[in-house]
C-alpha cells in the first residue's frame, strides 16, 4: 500500500503519548479494552486451535498413539474450557467494549475502570489457568467438570484446581463486565435512543449481560463447593456421605444452558447488523426479533435438564424439559426466518462480512434441528454422549457464534483500525473455513450416530467410524488454513488495510457517523436520535420509508444527528474542514486532519489509571494461592491468600479514592 | 470513597427528573421495625407450639410471615415502593427466575412432590 | 438542542438515575442467584447426613456414637435476626439523616448521621459476635463443616451471608470515616444510599434463612 497511507487515518494531536505499553496497560478506553479483549481471545484460539488440532491428529485413524490418554483428557478439557470462556465469551465482550457505547451514542461506558478491571481479570485468570499446562498439569475433567469424577477421590492432581480456580475467576470478570454494560445500556442512550431505536446488537448484548448476572452466580456456588470439598474436606459431592451425584449436575446445567445463549446471542446480534446494511433493507420484524432475544433468555432457565435426560430423573422432569426445549427454538427459529426475510428481495452485496453472516443462518439451523432432535428423551438416549452431540454443538458453536463473531471482525475491523480487512484474502479466509467446518462436523453426526462416544482418546478399527473420522480431521486441517489466512489478513490489513473512511459500507446506525478509529472521546457532540436507522434517514432515505419507527418520517429532511447532519458534526469539528453538510463519497476528505482532542473539546475523559490492573493482579494471586494447599504448603497458602486479598483491597481503597476524571464543574 | 466512581451530574437536578419521590420518615419507619419485630416474635413463637408445629399449616404459616418480612423491607426500607421502576424491574425479575430454580430443584431432588 | 448539550459536562443519564443505583441493584438481582443456589443446596441436603449432629432432631446411639441433642439454638438466633432487622432500621436513618441534612426536622440526633452509621455497623458486627459464637459452640458440640452434609451446606451458607455481612461493616465504616473526615450531605447521599440498599439486602438474605434453616423443620 502506498506508504502515505501508513500514518493512522487521522491522529489527533495527543497520539504519541497515547501509544506504548504503558498506555495500554493503564487504559480506561472501552475501544482500547475493546481491543485488547480482541486480540487476547484470538490469541486463545489459536492456542484452543492447536489442542483441537492434536486430537484431531490422534483421532484421524483407528489406534492413534499421538498423545496418551491422560494428555488427551487434558486436550479436550482445556480445549471446550478455552474456546468457550477464554475466545466465544471474550471475543464477544470485545464487541460489548467496542460497540454498544457506540451504538447508543455515549462517550464509554458506566463504569471505565470496573471495565479495565474486567478485562485484566479475564487475562489473569487465563493465564493462571492455562499455566497448568507448563507443570503438565492441565485440568483432565472436561469442560462441565462433573463431580464428584473432580474430587479429590477420583482426581488427586492440582488439574482440577487449576480449572474451578480459573473459572472462578474468569468469572467475576464476567460478573463485573456485566453490571457495567446493563448500567451502560440503561443509562447512557443518547437523548432520543429509547429502547425500541436501540441496534439489534445492543439489544442481543442487553439481554445476555442479564443472562450472565443470573447464570454466573449459580456455577459460582457450585465451584465453591467444590473448592470447599477438595481444599477443606466438606461433603457437597461426597457420596459416602449422603451427597447427590445430581448437585453439581443441576447447578452446572442451571449455569450451562443459559451459557449456551450467552455464547450465541452476541453473534445473532452481530449477524443483525450485518445483514440489514449489506442488504439494504432495515431487519424485518425488528420487535419481533427483539422480543424473541428475550424470549430465548427467559426460556434458557427452564431447560436445563435435557443435559441430564440419561440419569433417569423420571418421566415428569423428562417430560417438563423436553417440552421447554423443544418450546425454546420456537423464538429461535422466529430469528432465522427474520433473517431469511430480512435479505429477501434486498439488494444483496456478498461482501466477506456478509458470508459469514448468511453461513451462521444457514449452519446455525442445522445445529438448531440436531438440538430439537436431542430435546426428545428417547432420541437422547441414543444420541447423549457420542458425537452426535459434538456435532450439535459444534455447529451451533464454531457455525453459529464463531462464524457470526469472523462476520462481527470483518465488518467493523474498519471501525476499530480504520483499515479494511482485505476481501479477497477474507473471501480465502471464508471459504476454507466454510467448508473446513462442514467437512469437520458434518461426519460427526455420522460417528455418532454409528456409535461412537464422546471424549475417547483412541478407537479400534472396523466399527465404522474410521472414514468419518478422517473426513472430520481433514476439515479440521483445512480450518486451520484458513483460521491462519483469516490471521494474516488481520495482520496485515492493520497496517497496510484500505483506508476505511467513516462509513465504508453504507451502514444505518450510530457508530457509522463518527471517524474510523473513533476519537478517544467517540462523540464530539452528543447526537440526538430521531430513529432505528439514524444514517439512512439522512443518506438514503427511501431505505426507511416504510420503517413505522421512524416516527420523524416528515422530519427527515432536516434531522437531527448531534445537532446537525449525521456527519458533520464531526467533519466540522475537524480543524481546516469546512463546516457543512454530509458528504458520503468523501472517504477521506477529512482523514489527514487532526481531530480535536478531547481537551480542545472541553470533554472531561477518565484518567488512564492501573489500579484496576493491580486489583485484579492481585485477586488473581488471592486465588492462585489457594493451589498451594494440595501442595502441602497450608500455612503459605493461608498466608498467600491473606496477603493478597489485603494488597487487593489496599489497590482498591486507593482506585475508589482517586477520581475518575479531572473535575469539570 | 467512591463519590468519584463515576460521573454524576451536578448540572441535573435529580428530583426534577423524578428519582427520587419522597421517601418514608421515621414515623414510618419505626412502625416497619415494629411490624418486623412483631412477625419475628410470631414465627418464633410458632415454633414453641408443638401442635402447630406438627399441623400442615407450619410451614405455609411461616413461609408467608417470613414473605411478608421480605416484602416489607425490600418495599419500605429499600424504598422499593417509591424508587423508579427499573429498580423493581432490575430486583423482581431475578428472583422470580431465582425463587423459581429453587422450587424447580426442590421437586427435582423429590423435597416436593405433585399430588401426595 | 444538541449543541446546547455542548461539551463540558457529561451529558444526563437517560433516566436520570445514578449509574451506581443501577448497578446495585442489578449486582442485588444477581446475588438472588447465589442464595438461591446456596439455599437450594441446603435444602436438598436436609436430612440426608448419615451422621449427626442434626440441626433439629436428637441423634442417639446406635445411630450416633453418644448422644447428640438438635444443634441450633433457636433463642441465640432469634435475638441476632432481631439485632440485624434493627441495624437496618438504624441503617434507614442513616441514610435520611444524610438526604436530608439541615432540614427541619432533622436536628440533633434524627440528623445525625456518623451516630446512625456507627449504630448500624455495631449491630452488624454484633450480629456477626453471636455467628462466632454458634460456630464455636457447635464445633464444640461436634458440628464442623466437616462432619456431615448438614455441616457442610450449613456453614458455607451461613458463612457466606456472614461474609456479606462482613463486607457491609466495612463499607459503613468506611463511609463514616468520610463522614468524620468531610460530613456527608445531601449530594453524598447516593454513597449511603447504595450502601444501604446491600445492607438491607443482605437483611432480608437472613429473614429467608431464618425461617428455612432455622425455624421450618
Ligand atoms: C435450538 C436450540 C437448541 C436446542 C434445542 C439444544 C438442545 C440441546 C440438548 C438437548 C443438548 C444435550 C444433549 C446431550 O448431551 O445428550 C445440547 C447439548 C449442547 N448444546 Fe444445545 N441446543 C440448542 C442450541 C444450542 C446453542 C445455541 C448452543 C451454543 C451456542 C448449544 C450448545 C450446546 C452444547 C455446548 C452442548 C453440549 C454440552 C455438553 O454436554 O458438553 N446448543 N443441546
Ligand atoms: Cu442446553
Amino acid at each position: 500500500m502506498a506508504t502515505a497511507a501508513v500514518s493512522p487515518a487521522y491522529a489527533h494531536a495527543g497520539a504519541s503519548e497515547k501509544s506504548g505499553v504503558w498506555s495500554w496497560l493503564t487504559t480506561v478506553d472501552h475501544k482500547r479494552i475493546g481491543a485488547l479483549y480482541l486480540y487476547t481471545a484470538l490469541a486463545w484460539f489459536a492456542i484452543g486451535g492447536t489442542e483441537a488440532l492434536i486430537m484431531r491428529i490422534q483421532l484421524q485413524g483407528p489406534n492413534g498413539h499421538v498423545v496418551s490418554a491422560d494428555t488427551f483428557n487434558q486436550l479436550f478439557t482445556m480445549h471446550g474450557t478455552t474456546m468457550i470462556f477464554l475466545v466465544v465469551m471474550p471475543l464477544s465482550a470485545a464487541f460489548f467494549n467496542f460497540l454498544i457505547p457506540l451504538q447508543i451514542g455515549a462517550r464509554d461506558v458506566a463504569f471505565p475502570r470496573l471495565n479495565a478491571f474486567s478485562y485484566w481479570v479475564y487475562l489473569f485468570g487465563s493465564l493462571f489457568m492455562n499455566s497448568s499446562w507448563l507443570l503438565g498439569m492441565a485440568p483432565n475433567g472436561g469442560w462441565f467438570g462433573y463431580a464428584p469424577l473432580t474430587t479429590m477421590a477420583y482426581a488427586p492432581g492440582l488439574n482440577i484446581d487449576f480449572w474451578m480456580l480459573g473459572l472462578q475467576i474468569l468469572g467475576i470478570s464476567s460478573l463485573a463486565a456485566a453490571f457495567n454494560f446493563i448500567t451502560t445500556i440503561i443509562n447512557m442512550r443518547a437523548p432520543g435512543m429509547n429502547l425500541m431505536r436501540m441496534p439489534m446488537f445492543t439489544w442481543m448484548a442487553f439481554v445476555v449481560q442479564f443472562l450472565l448476572v443470573l447464570a454466573f452466580p449459580v456455577i459460582t456456588i457450585a465451584l465453591v463447593f467444590l473448592q470447599f470439598d477438595r481444599f477443606f474436606g466438606t461433603n457437597f459431592y461426597t457420596m459416602t456421605a449422603g451427597a447427590d451425584p445430581l448437585l453439581w449436575q443441576h447447578l452446572f446445567w442451571i449455569f450451562g444452558h443459559p451459557e449456551v445463549y450467552i455464547l450465541i446471542l452476541p453473534a445473532f446480534g452481530l449477524v443483525s447488523e450485518i445483514l440489514p446494511t449489506f442488504s439494504s433493507k432495515p431487519i424485518f420484524g425488528y420487535p419481533v426479533m427483539v422480543y424473541s432475544g428475550i424470549l430465548i433468555a427467559f426460556l434458557g432457565f427452564g431447560v436445563w435438564a435435557h443435559h441430564m435426560f440419561a440419569v433417569g430423573m423420571g418421566p415428569i422432569a423428562d417430560s417438563v424439559f423436553s417440552v421447554t426445549t423443544m418450546l425454546i427454538a420456537i423464538p429461535t427459529g422466529v430469528k432465522i426466518f427474520n433473517w431469511i426475510f430480512t435479505m429477501w428481495g434486498g439488494n444483496l452485496r456478498f461482501t466477506v462480512a456478509m458470508k459469514f453472516a448468511i453461513s451462521l443462518v444457514a449452519l446455525f439451523t442445522i445445529g438448531g434441528i440436531s438440538g430439537v432432535m436431542h430435546a426428545s428423551p428417547p432420541a437422547d438416549l441414543q444420541q447423549t454422549d457420542t458425537y452426535f452431540i459434538v456435532a450439535h454443538f459444534h455447529y451451533v458453536l464454531v457455525a453459529g457464534s464463531l462464524m457470526g463473531l469472523w462476520g462481527g471482525i470483518y465488518y467493523y475491523f474498519p471501525k476499530i483500525t480504520g483499515r479494511k480487512l482485505s476481501e479477497s484474502i477474507g473471501n480465502w479466509h471464508f471459504w476454507l473455513t466454510f467448508i473446513g467446518v462442514n467437512l469437520t462436523f458434518m461426519p460427526m453426526h455420522w460417528s455418532g450416530l454409528y456409535g461412537m462416544p464422546r471424549r475417547i482418546y483412541t478407537y479400534d478399527a472396523g466399527q465404522g467410524w474410521h472414514i468419518f473420522n478422517l473426513m472430520s480431521s481433514i476439515g479440521a486441517y483445512i480450518q486451520a488454513v484458513g483460521v491462519i489466512i483469516g490471521f494474516w489478513n488481520l495482520f496485515r490489513s492493520r497496517k497496510n488495510g484500505e483506508i476505511a473512511g467513516d462509513d465504508p459500507w453504507g451502514a444505518p446506525t450510530l457508530e457509522w457517523s463518527i471517524p474510523s478509529p473513533p476519537p478517544e472521546y467517540n462523540f464530539a457532540v452528543i447526537p440526538t436520535v430521531t430513529s432505528r436507522y439514524p444514517l439512512w434517514d439522512v443518506k438514503s432515505p427511501q431505505l426507511t420509508a416504510e420503517v413505522p419507527h421512524s416516527k420523524h418520517g416528515d422530519e427527515r429532511n432536516d434531522v437531527q444527528v448531534g445537532g446537525k447532519h449525521v456527519a458533520a458534526f464531526h467533519d466540522h469539528l475537524s480543524a481546516g474542514t469546512p463546516e457543512g453538510g454530509i458528504n458520503p463519497n468523501a472517504k477521506q476528505a477529512s482523514t489527514k486532519v487532526p481531530l480535536k482532542t478531547a481537551e480542545q473539546l472541553g470533554i472531561p475523559m477518565p484518567f488512564p489509571t492501573i489500579k484496576p490492573l493491580f486489583v485484579a493482579l492481585f485477586m488473581t494471586f488471592m486465588f492462585g494461592s489457594l493451589i498451594l494447599i494440595h501442595k502441602d504448603k497450608t500455612d503459605l497458602a493461608i498466608t498467600g491468600v491473606l496477603v493478597f486479598a489485603a494488597a487487593m483491597t489496599a489497590s482498591l481503597y486507593l482506585w475508589l479514592t482517586s477520581p475518575l476524571e479531572p473535575n469539570h464543574t | 470513597m467512591a463519590d468519584q466512581f463515576t460521573h454524576t451530574n451536578a448540572d441535573i437536578d435529580v428530583h426534577a427528573m423524578g428519582e427520587m419521590h419522597e421517601h418514608p420518615t421515621w414515623k414510618q419507619y419505626k412502625w416497619v421495625a415494629l411490624i418486623l419485630t412483631l412477625i419475628t416474635v410470631g414465627e418464633v413463637w410458632l415454633y414453641y407450639i408443638p401442635s402447630f408445629v406438627a399441623s400442615a399449616a407450619f410451614v405455609p404459616v411461616l413461609l408467608i410471615l417470613s414473605a411478608a418480612k421480605f416484602a416489607i423491607v425490600v418495599l419500605f426500607y429499600m424504598h422499593l415502593k417509591y424508587d423508579h421502576k427499573i429498580f423493581r424491574g432490575l430486583f423482581t425479575g431475578p428472583l422470580i427466575i431465582a425463587m423459581a430454580t429453587l422450587v424447580s430443584l426442590l421437586f427435582l431432588f423429590g423435597h416436593l412432590s405433585i399430588g401426595s | 438542542m444538541a449543541t446546547a448539550v455542548a461539551t463540558h459536562a457529561h451529558p444526563p443519564t437517560s433516566t436520570g438515575l445514578d449509574h451506581r443505583k443501577i448497578a446495585i441493584w442489578a449486582f442485588i438481582g444477581s446475588e438472588c442467584m447465589l442464595f438461591a443456589s446456596l439455599i437450594s443446596t441446603y435444602l436438598i441436603y436436609k436430612g440426608r447426613s448419615v451422621v449427626g449432629p442434626f440441626p433439629h432432631e436428637a441423634c442417639d446411639p446406635p445411630k450416633c456414637a453418644t448422644h447428640l441433642h438438635a444443634i441450633l439454638n433457636i433463642p441465640v438466633t432469634s435475638v441476632s435476626t432481631f439485632v440485624l432487622l434493627m441495624s437496618s432500621l438504624a441503617m434507614v436513618l442513616a441514610l435520611a439523616a444524610v438526604e436530608n441534612r439541615g432540614k427541619p426536622g432533622y436536628e440533633g440526633i434524627m440528623g445525625s448521621s456518623k451516630l446512625w452509621l456507627l449504630v448500624t455497623a455495631i449491630l452488624g458486627t454484633t450480629f456477626l459476635g453471636f455467628q462466632a459464637y454458634e460456630f464455636t459452640s457447635f464445633v464444640h458440640e461436634g458440628l464442623t463443616i466437616r462432619t456431615n452434609l448438614f455441616g457442610s451446606s450449613f456453614f458455607t451458607l451461613t458463612g457466606f451471608h456472614g461474609a456479606h455481612v462482613t463486607a457491609g461493616v466495612l463499607w459503613l465504616v468506611t463511609l463514616l470515616a468520610i463522614d468524620m473526615k468531610r460530613g456527608l450531605g445531601p449530594k453524598d447521599a447516593i454513597l449511603v444510599d447504595i450502601s444501604a440498599l446491600y445492607w438491607h439486602f443482605v437483611d432480608v438474605v437472613w429473614i429467608a434463612i431464618f425461617t428455612l434453616v432455622y425455624l421450618i423443620h
